[in-house]
């Protein structure tokens, strides 16, 4: 089903813990919010969920007004990080719980609760477990007991909260493709909460960023990686570099030495560059260049990280090369240039900047 | 989940040694400890009652006033222990949950009833529920008598129980996550089902052992008990006086029958108590 967030606000004590929030998401849609602790994004699932009352502003689910309706009456699935399972019932009455409860009316007989709680639990590949307690399964188990009972009520809206922070990487990364396949073969708008970007990116349709109670910038995975529109968003998707820079006549300099980059539309001015690890080209002769000196070099898998000292005020920066070119011994003097990159200007909060992608004009002065 | 399962499959044995030493000292104290304040005591009592020979003791036991304080002991408690089990649940909840203004001085006096000479517990009580009392002087008129009843002694019996069920059922009922709750409300369920699906079985386990605490100390309860009863022989006379009684009359054998046959009930009552305890905390884990 549709939902519909719009213009929520939440204070906790006075304190905006979401301020002026819209967000619509389609039918069927895989959406993750993402952020650091704090950015509100739990706070909003649980709005969704209708666990928190908010302070103003109305959620949808198709058409109805949700915001008036109780927990119990919106007819959600909410998976918790801790799985939240009754610990005195079977896994089977775990799953068969929602609809136990429902009223005589409401309530398919008991052998149609029990096909239907064992269809789910075939579903989140659990059969056979059924007479279990929660107490005996291991922390992956459970969050997939917790997922079957969300989803044995059939949900508006599936909304997980952390589904996978308290558990190990190598079982985290299973279950992240795990659910994506669920949520291909059912087809629930799915919201579900993280701080850990690559789960996001990975699993999500539409990825939500999310730092200090708004949204910052909401797009496909690739559109959030490639095209950031803040610095936040920059700086919290991915490894990215920042330098402080000057724009003068459409140049940027770096100090007192233009480093080859033209950002001609904009103001002149004090200004944050920023670019990605891997989104350089070392050069030789530096005419209008980043240089510096190699202060550490790791080699990753199959990237060499190099780690350098641009001068004493900056902080270091951090490139990724092809192992091959880069056998830099320490404190060899390396020049290079980004070729993504993003320019935000100074004092603003966001901003549209420019981005340049590739080939700058090279203005050879010679040195 | 493997290491349950080892647990019980394997035979019994010795606990393997651990990072802290003195397991044998260990064991060795609290066994010699044991045997000196609990075991000889007891076995004195059986020893004496078992010397009667069989056909005396059940002569002594089957006693008609006998069995009559038998069965108000016993009774009593029994009543008193199910109430403290609603009520101290209840008082535990709102300790646990809410925040008000007072709450650690109604926390403190929970324990009150531990702490106060149950003689005074007995009087004050007796001094409120007599037909001339505050409480008593309102419900005269309705016909009920408290004081100087069967009734009296629950009242007392709910007074010195009440802190063992709050203290048992309390820090189980904190370690609850707010999120099964949550869990609850998200599925459907109703606050009544969230409470009586949800939380109350989950607290199954400490309440009985709350109400096996609560039950025992009823069955032993002296001091406050013979203020309020009004002690008459047959009607509400409990056997801890009986006991007394016959003590006085310097009449020993029937003291070691009474002694013996409330040894062996509550052995039984509170046997049949923990095992129902260990299935469920099997079953539930909390607290496991």
């Amino acid at each position: 089903m549709e939902v519909r967030v719009q213009n929520i606000r939440k204070e906790f004590a006075r304190f905006p813990a979401l301020d002026n929030v819209s967000l619509d998401i389609p039918s069927g849609e895989l959406i993750a919010l993402l952020g650091p602790s704090g950015s509100g994004k739990t706070t909003l699932l649980r709005l969704v969920a209708g666990l928190e009352s908010p302070t103003g502003g109305t959620i949808f689910f198709g058409d109805d007004d949700a915001s008036k309706k109780t927990v119990q009456e919106r007819n959600i699935g909410f998976v918790f990080q801790h799985y939240a399972l009754f610990r005195h019932m079977t896994v089977l009455d775990n799953v068969a719980f929602g609809l136990k409860v429902r009223t005589a009316k409401r309530r398919p007989p008991a052998a149609e609760i029990r096909r239907r709680a064992l269809d789910l639990l075939d579903l989140v590949q659990l059969s056979g477990l059924e007479k279990r307690y929660p107490a005996q399964l291991s922390g992956g188990q459970r969050q997939r007991v917790a997922l079957a009972r969300a989803m044995a009520v059939e949900p508006n809206v599936l909304l997980l909260d952390e589904p996978f922070g308290a558990l190990d990487a190598q079982v985290r990364k299973e279950l992240r493709r795990w659910l994506r396949e669920i949520h291909d073969r059912t087809g629930h708008t799915t919201i579900f909460v993280t701080h850990d970007q690559e789960e996001a990116l990975e699993l999500a349709d539409r990825v939500v960023v999310m730092s200090k109670g708004t949204i910052e910038q909401v797009g496909s995975p690739d559109e959030i990686y490639d095209h950031p529109v803040s610095p936040f968003v920059y700086g919290f998707i991915g490894q990215s570099n920042c330098l402080d820079v000057t724009l003068a006549n459409g140049e940027i300099w770096l100090e007192d030495r233009p480093i080859g980059l033209r950002a001609a539309n904009e103001p002149d001015g004090p200004a944050t560059l920023y670019f990605r690890p891997h989104d350089v080209e070392l050069i030789d002769g530096c005419g209008g260049c980043l240089a510096g000196l190699v202060t550490a070099s790791r080699r990753v898998a199959g990237t060499r990280h190099l780690e350098l000292e641009l001068g004493r005020t900056h902080p270091r920066v951090e490139i990724e090369l092809p192992p091959e070119r880069a056998a830099f011994a320490d404190h060899t003097r390396i020049a290079f240039r980004p070729t993504r990159w993003k320019l935000f200007q100074k004092g603003e909060r966001r901003i549209t900047a420019r981005e340049e992608v590739v080939v700058p004009e090279l203005e050879a002065t010679g040195t | 989940m493997i290491a349950m399962a080892a647990r019980t499959s394997t035979r019994w044995r010795f606990r393997q040694p651990s990072v802290i030493p003195g397991f044998g000292l260990a064991l060795g104290v609290t066994l010699a400890w044991l045997t000196i304040i609990v075991l000889v005591p007891l076995s004195g009592l059986l020893w004496r009652s078992s010397s009667l020979g069989w056909s005396k003791f059940a002569e002594l036991a089957l006693d008609e006033r006998t069995v009559n304080a038998l069965t108000i002991s016993f009774g009593t408690a029994f009543i008193a222990a199910v109430v403290n089990l609603v009520f101290g649940v209840l008082l535990a909840w709102v300790l646990v949950r809410y925040r008000f203004p007072g709450k650690r001085v109604i926390d403190a006096m929970v324990d009150l009833p531990f702490a106060l000479p149950t003689a005074v517990a007995g009087i004050a009580l007796t001094t409120l529920y007599a037909p001339n009392g505050w409480i008593g002087s309102l419900l005269a008129p309705l016909g009920i008598k408290v004081a100087f009843t069967p009734a009296g002694i629950v009242v007392a019996l709910i007074f010195v129980g009440l802190p063992f069920v709050v203290r048992t059922v309390q820090p189980i009922m904190e370690e609850i996550d707010k999120e099964v709750e949550e869990a609850a409300a998200t599925l459907g369920a109703t606050r009544f089902q969230t409470i009586s699906r949800v939380l109350l079985p989950g607290l199954l386990p400490a309440g009985l052992t709350g109400f096996a605490l609560a039950f025992a100390r009823g069955v032993g309860e002296y001091g406050s008990v013979i203020f309020i009863a009004g002690n008459l022989p047959y009607v509400s006379e409990i056997a801890p006086l009986l006991i007394v009684i016959r003590l006085e009359e310097f009449n020993y054998p029937a003291a070691t029958a009474i002694a013996g046959v409330m040894l062996l009930l509550s052995f039984l009552m509170l046997l049949v108590i923990n095992v129902i305890q260990a299935w469920s905390r099997r079953r539930y884990g909390y607290g496991a």
